[in-house]
């Protein structure tokens, strides 16, 4: 359905031919607009930023480049662990919260998609249970978490109640422990969706293998060692990527979580961006983490979608 | 009149060429049939002819007036589609005139239109369902009187049955037929089964590779075919060919096929095959049809030429009205088409014969008949 | 079918053969799981029921033992949202709707005719394109968030300017205009990815047959596609509203004091430092605040699920 490339014979149908080429190019022309906004907002501002990131920009912007200083700053920091720095702290935190969210949401997740695809008796009911953080908000997750945390009012006092008295948990309010809670509010909301991602891949195994598996001999333990929990590598994978890419960017479950994150202690490199950039005036040290961050994203997700691209050639 | 002209016709996508300089015509009333086996090209063929696919070079002439930079609105043409493209979220009344919508022809001409083609069609009832509320079968027909309603100078199919069941198949076959012989419409039928080919065409153009390798009548494809390709892909069971070298015996020509366990069979060189173009190394291919081969009593008796040959009989396969009989001959298999209340058994030695006036010869070297 | 579909659908498989043993510890661990995720909402409702003194003097897990709507009341009306004047939530609630309702309208139907474009009329390049397209749903925001705010606010001193010369500012730097340009933008890849999937799958020969019958490039769109796209419609506007809806980061970054939306009023509210934490009334705003996106979930749960299936494996 491209230009028409052969030549045209009739003269007077010149006009006619004016618009075909309209028609030909009114696609791209529809496409174009959309195209620019991401050309411009997406790749020009990530470049600006990446600007601002070898500037010695305070408040506002300015074009004073000063090479790489800002990188060796945060590469200084990176090992000023007594007493930490911020950028210290949210690399460690970075390294908890993203491995427990990551390996806590895919072992939980596979669990209950295969616990559901057993031929369960109310799976209608179970299954949207188990999705409906999802359409929450981090903000409400937070909120609803550090309530139930919270040692005054929430599960150390019930348990108290309870008669429990030794039962202490105050990781909430502790600096240390915080960002522990951050993962447990971040797995919660996040869980059932990798379920969902997993109970797709096993309903999308072919019954016909399974049949096989069953003549072979093989017990259901057997079955899903051996035969469908390896056919799911595709979806682990994706799951990976996504829950990956979901840890490097959350940043408002933190403050939730928290209470705005006192003292900085459960810092994470998006909160430090953004208070180096707009409370700390130092925005050429945001922005420098800001790249670090795009970096590493880019370093998972660009390989992810150009494999996917390339599994469906058209 | 030539309803239908291209010339040099050729279309490339980057470095693959898909159509590698088309010449056809067809005159009115005519219904051309493009064969051949998937990725030949003859549904990007069809597609150029319909404006869908642009050309690289060459012309396209509808109606005498060179199509070449229209659109597909303006070439008067239609189009039945493979998936009949049935608009799921119109009536099928509204499918029928969406193209006359779309020219801006009022609604009382429209409704008029759309009654005629329904009562042609026999799908009146059908008129307020939905695409999703049909048969195949039905769909089939709304797509037929969707084209219809245009009364173009040429209608294009692509692959229009291939959808459909066997039984339907037939069914419709015979209705595109009456159709084309009611309306005496102009048609460009694009397929890959050869039993469609046959059955419609005035004329067949087989195709491969983005070339034609032969245009003529069902008859002339099918009993003069122009090559090897042609040869095997149209006619089913395909037409048996087997290696055999040309001798001289006695002051005459003739093939010679080698066998292991028999003597060689020695025939004349069949009618119509110019004697001064076999090739000089003597190596031909022999080409006979399934049903010119025949146990000796039932062979056709107005056959001027008839050769006989003992062969073992290894497999039989009963068809119903007729029976395939596979037998070794030069080691290759090859198929007797014979009557269904014939004697033969497996593992028995029997007398066969070939009817040579339908046997062809090919040029293995070059694969063009001789 | 798609993934989602697959979630819906039971197997055509044999039910597997399980001992009652099995069976109830199969049972027992769904059920276990399904309260640990209830419980957080279970208390927060109940807590929002609770007057304050049974909140903080009672146990988290007891049923409300005076039953009052009075925290919901104040939360709605009367709270007070960090150092703004504005008494309650309501206004918050109105500003996230104003802000929601153009932005997801907008990117979707930009997708849509995006999609169209990468499917169906095909240029040299169009992968390209799409490919990056797609890695703009993924960037963090915090790599654009500073040349944005550079941008927006220039439009601020635009509609300044404006006001000065005509009294009225065009929406130049209103906070709402902000938020629904800047979601747009960071939408314009989700929706592009779901309709170009849907579409993907559409069948071509219904353009090539409306192509002969004479149809344009928007008769097509209009008469044709879209009729045909309900499905994929209500997936990218329930995930757009969702995630816009949800949005905190670029609200609280672009919309201060009283034209903040929901989101960020909430986090104000809960986590402000002056007087007595009321528990009940951050509870009650909180479940306001996910009213909206719980409805939609609920509604539209399989619309959902499907296009947080397309958001994260494509196809």
């Amino acid at each position: 359905m491209s230009s028409i490339t052969a030549p045209i014979a009739a003269e007077p149908r010149s006009r006619v031919v004016l618009r075909a080429r309209l028609q030909d190019w009114l696609p791209r022309l529809v496409l174009a607009p959309s195209f620019l906004i991401v050309l411009v907002f997406v790749y020009g501002f990530n470049l600006w930023t990446v600007f601002l990131s070898f500037t010695n920009s305070k408040a506002f912007a300015n074009t004073n480049l000063i090479g790489w200083a800002n990188y060796e700053k945060l590469w200084n920091w990176t090992f000023e662990t007594d007493p930490p720095s911020g950028w210290y702290t949210a690399l460690v935190n970075m390294g908890i919260f993203g491995g427990l969210y990551v390996v806590f949401c895919l072992v939980l997740g596979l669990t209950l998609a295969i616990l559901l695809d057993q031929k369960i008796r109310g799976e209608g009911i179970l299954r949207p249970i188990y999705l409906y953080p999802l359409a929450l908000s981090f903000i409400v997750t937070g909120t609803a978490w550090k309530l139930f945390l919270d040692p005054r009012i929430g599960l150390e006092k019930a348990m108290h109640d309870w008669g429990w008295t030794s039962f202490h948990f105050d990781w909430v309010v502790n600096p240390r422990m915080m960002i522990y809670c951050v993962a447990i509010a971040g797995i919660w909301q996040t869980s059932g969706f990798v379920m969902a991602m997993f109970l797709a891949g096993l309903r999308g195994v072919d019954g016909e293998i399974l049949k096989a598996a069953q003549i072979d001999g093989a017990s259901a333990y057997q079955t899903y060692r051996r035969i469908i929990i390896p056919m799911m590598r595709p979806v682990f994978f994706s799951a990976l990527v996504v829950l990956a890419h979901m840890a490097i960017k959350s940043y408002d479950l933190v403050l939730s979580v928290t209470g705005k994150n006192p003292g900085g202690a459960a810092e994470l490199p998006s909160t430090f961006m953004y208070s180096y950039t707009f409370t700390r005036n130092q925005m050429a040290v945001g922005s420098t983490s800001a790249v670090i961050m795009l970096m590493t994203i880019a370093a998972i997700m660009v390989p992810y979608i150009y494999s996917e691209m390339r599994e469906k050639p058209q | 009149m030539t309803a239908l002209e291209i010339s040099a016709l050729r279309k490339r996508y980057g470095a693959l060429e898909i159509l590698k300089g088309i010449d056809l015509t067809l005159e009115e009333g005519g219904f051309l049939v493009l064969v051949g086996p998937s990725g030949c090209g003859k549904s990007t063929l069809l597609n150029t002819i319909a404006g869908l696919d642009s050309v690289t070079s060459g012309e396209i002439r509808i109606g005498g007036q060179i199509v070449n930079g229209l659109h597909p609105s303006k070439r008067d043409i239609a189009m039945v589609f493979q998936s009949y493209a049935l608009y799921p979220n119109m009536s099928v009344a509204q499918n029928i005139t969406f193209g006359m919508e779309m020219r801006g022809i009022p609604k009382p001409e429209r409704d008029k239109a759309v009654a005629e083609v329904a009562k042609k069609l026999q799908i009146e009832h059908l008129l307020a369902r939905r695409p999703s509320q049909l048969s195949g079968g039905q769909r089939q027909r709304v797509a037929m009187g969707r084209a219809l309603v245009r009364k173009p100078s040429v209608f294009l199919f692509d692959e229009p049955l291939s959808n459909l069941d066997a039984k339907l198949r037939v069914d419709m076959r015979v209705e595109i037929k009456r159709l084309h012989q009611t309306t005496n419409s102009t048609i460009v039928y694009v397929t890959h089964d050869q039993i469609e080919a046959m059955t419609l065409a005035t004329k067949i153009a087989v195709l491969k590779d983005g070339e034609v390798q032969q245009v003529g009548t069902p008859a002339q494809i099918y009993d003069e075919p122009a090559n090897l390709f042609v040869a095997d892909f149209m006619g089913s069971p395909a037409m048996n060919l087997i290696d055999g070298t040309v001798i001289r015996q006695g002051g005459e020509t003739m093939i010679r096929l080698d066998r292991r366990e028999h003597p060689p069979i020695v025939l004349p060189v069949p009618a119509g095959v110019v004697a001064d173009r076999l090739p000089a190394d003597g190596k031909v291919i022999f080409g006979i049809r399934p049903e010119a081969v025949n146990d000796s009593e039932s062979i056709d008796r107005k056959a001027k030429s008839v050769s006989k040959f003992e062969a073992n009989v290894e497999i039989v396969e009963p068809a119903g009205a007729d029976t395939f009989v596979v037998i070794h001959v030069a080691g290759k298999e090859l198929t007797a088409r014979m009557r269904s209340d014939t004697s033969v058994r497996v593992g028995e030695s029997h007398t066969f014969a070939f009817n040579l006036d339908k046997a062809v010869l090919f040029d293995p070297a070059t694969s063009a008949r001789i | 079918m798609s993934a989602a579909d697959l979630i819906t659908s039971a197997p055509d498989r044999e039910p597997a053969r399980h001992s009652l043993l099995t069976r109830i510890v199969i049972y027992g661990l769904l059920v276990i799981f399904a309260f640990v995720y209830l419980i957080p909402l279970v208390v927060m409702v109940m807590t929002s029921l609770k007057p304050l003194d049974e909140v903080t003097g009672g146990n988290m897990f007891a049923l409300p033992q005076h039953l009052t709507l009075e925290p919901w009341i104040k939360a709605w009306g009367e709270a007070r949202i960090g150092v703004s004047d504005t008494a309650g939530i309501y206004g918050y609630f109105l500003n996230s709707i104003k802000m929601v309702v153009p932005a997801v309208l907008i990117s979707t139907v930009l997708g849509a005719l995006n999609g169209f474009v990468l499917t169906k009329w095909r240029f040299p390049g169009h992968k390209i394109v799409f490919g990056m397209m797609l890695f703009a749903c993924f960037i963090p925001f915090q790599s654009v968030i500073i040349p944005m705010a550079v941008i927006l606010g220039g439009l601020g001193d635009i509609g300044r300017s404006l006001i000065d010369l005509t009294g009225y500012s065009f929406g130049f730097g209103s906070p709402t205009v902000n938020l629904v340009i800047v979601h747009v933008i960071y939408g314009l890849g989700f929706t592009t990815l779901f309709f170009r999937n849907y579409y993907e799958i559409f069948p071509t020969e219904l353009i090539k047959a409306a192509m002969i019958d004479g149809a344009s490039f928007f008769q097509i769109f209009r008469r044709i596609l879209l009729p045909n796209s309900t499905p994929i419609f209500i997936v990218t506007v329930i995930y757009q509203f969702t995630n816009i809806w949800n949005d905190f980061l670029f609200g609280s970054t672009f919309a201060a004091g009283d034209q903040a939306p929901m989101t960020v009023a909430l986090n104000n509210l809960v986590n402000t430092s002056t007087g007595v934490v009321e528990y009940n009334v951050n509870m009650a705003a909180a479940i306001i605040a996910a009213a909206p996106t719980l409805f939609v979930y609920i509604v539209g749960g399989r619309y959902f699920v499907r296009g947080l299936m397309a958001g994260a494996v494509k196809g």
